[in-house]
């Protein structure tokens, strides 16, 4: 027979166990747990311009996030997937990317003779790549291949954010952490050391509408232009939902209704059988 | 007097099937062209100076 005092001992004893069991698992066993080293430093959300249902892109902005990307970006970065007739009636006029595009020498061919030649590029040619393959790439940028930015919004967890963190989440490595040469300390990259140096810098390019071009609005600005080149159809995708879902709430509506009206006198009616 | 509405409404459209399905189509173009204009400004008011055809007119030369 046990008394109540080494009973009460007993399930003490064993809700402790299974708590230090409990927090233990938690603690040193439990694989899910926020690893900000090695997964990256997960970016705060910023308010864009173009978050919420209703809202589009701030097409000021792509435009000077284009001259971003063609002035910084594109030394490195290709944008194989955006053609200069995307730019027209999004951040510029169609007379201005003609302008943009002839500076620009494309290969075509080939001609009567059967050879290739030299051209001013035309509206529907796409980007010019910085390199003419990977491998050039890589030998340019110490074995590691900038990618392309054509979707790289949809293409890195985080989207948006992410973008404007490391392209102005760069500092000193923190004590204790070793980055190898040619490597720089980013805190939102995954494994915190990226081959890309910090490319953006107040005062590095000047805008031609007189906005200030600090880091945090040239990473702003070039990141609502890629927002845009991931997603070109993201106004008109937005506005065509709004205005599917006011019509088909209308048409639910109406549809209730009407089955409450075609029920009312089947709901109301009374059968009764009367056994005789 | 609801009667009597039903009754113009039933002499006047419904009667006959060319007429209704005049109406029918009428009513449908009337409607999308009233929505999408109404829908297309509230877009327009909520999205003030962001859109390209906002800033447009700094660009454009003629």
């Amino acid at each position: 027979m046990t008394s109540p005092n080494s009973y009460n001992t007993k399930v003490v004893l064993a809700t402790s166990l299974a708590a230090v069991t409990g927090i233990g698992f938690y603690f040193f066993v439990n694989p899910i747990h926020a690893n900000e080293a090695e997964e990256g430093l997960h970016p705060p959300a910023y308010p864009w311009s173009h978050k919420g249902p209703f809202s589009t892109f701030d097409h000021a902005s792509i435009r000077r996030g284009y001259q971003v990307y063609r002035e910084v970006c594109s030394a490195c970065h290709s944008l194989d997937r955006i053609a200069w007739r995307n730019l027209v009636g999004v951040s510029h006029t169609a007379d201005e990317v003609k302008a943009m595009a002839e500076e620009v020498e494309y290969t075509d061919g080939p001609n009567d003779e059967g050879e290739n030649f030299q051209r001013p590029g035309k509206l529907s040619d796409y980007m010019p790549p910085p390199y003419p393959n990977e491998e050039a790439a890589r030998a340019s940028n110490a074995g590691a291949l900038p990618p392309d930015l054509s979707l790289i919004v949809k293409a890195r967890h985080g989207g948006a954010d992410y973008l404007f963190s490391i392209l102005t989440g760069y500092m000193e490595a923190p004590a204790g952490v070793e980055i190898r040469e040619g490597l720089y300390y980013n805190p939102y990259f995954p494994g915190g050391a990226i081959s890309m140096a910090r490319a953006l810098f107040d005062g590095l390019i000047e805008y031609e509408d007189g906005t200030p071009a600090t880091t945090s609005q040239m990473a702003k600005d070039v990141t609502t232009f890629l927002a845009w080149a991931a997603e070109p159809e993201h106004d008109e995708r937005k506005k065509m939902g709004v205005k599917a879902i006011i019509v088909i709430s209308i048409l639910t509506a109406l549809s209730v209704w009407l089955k409450r009206a075609r029920f009312a006198s089947l709901k109301s009616r009374k059968i009764v059988y009367v056994f005789n | 007097m609801l009667y009597r509405f039903v009754g113009t409404i039933y002499r006047t459209l419904l009667r006959r099937n060319s007429v209704f399905l005049t109406g029918v189509f009428t009513t449908a173009f009337v409607t999308e062209i009233v929505f999408d204009t109404a829908a297309d400004k509230a877009w327009d008011t909520i999205n003030r100076g962001k859109q390209w055809k906002d800033i447009e007119n700094k660009y454009v030369q003629n």
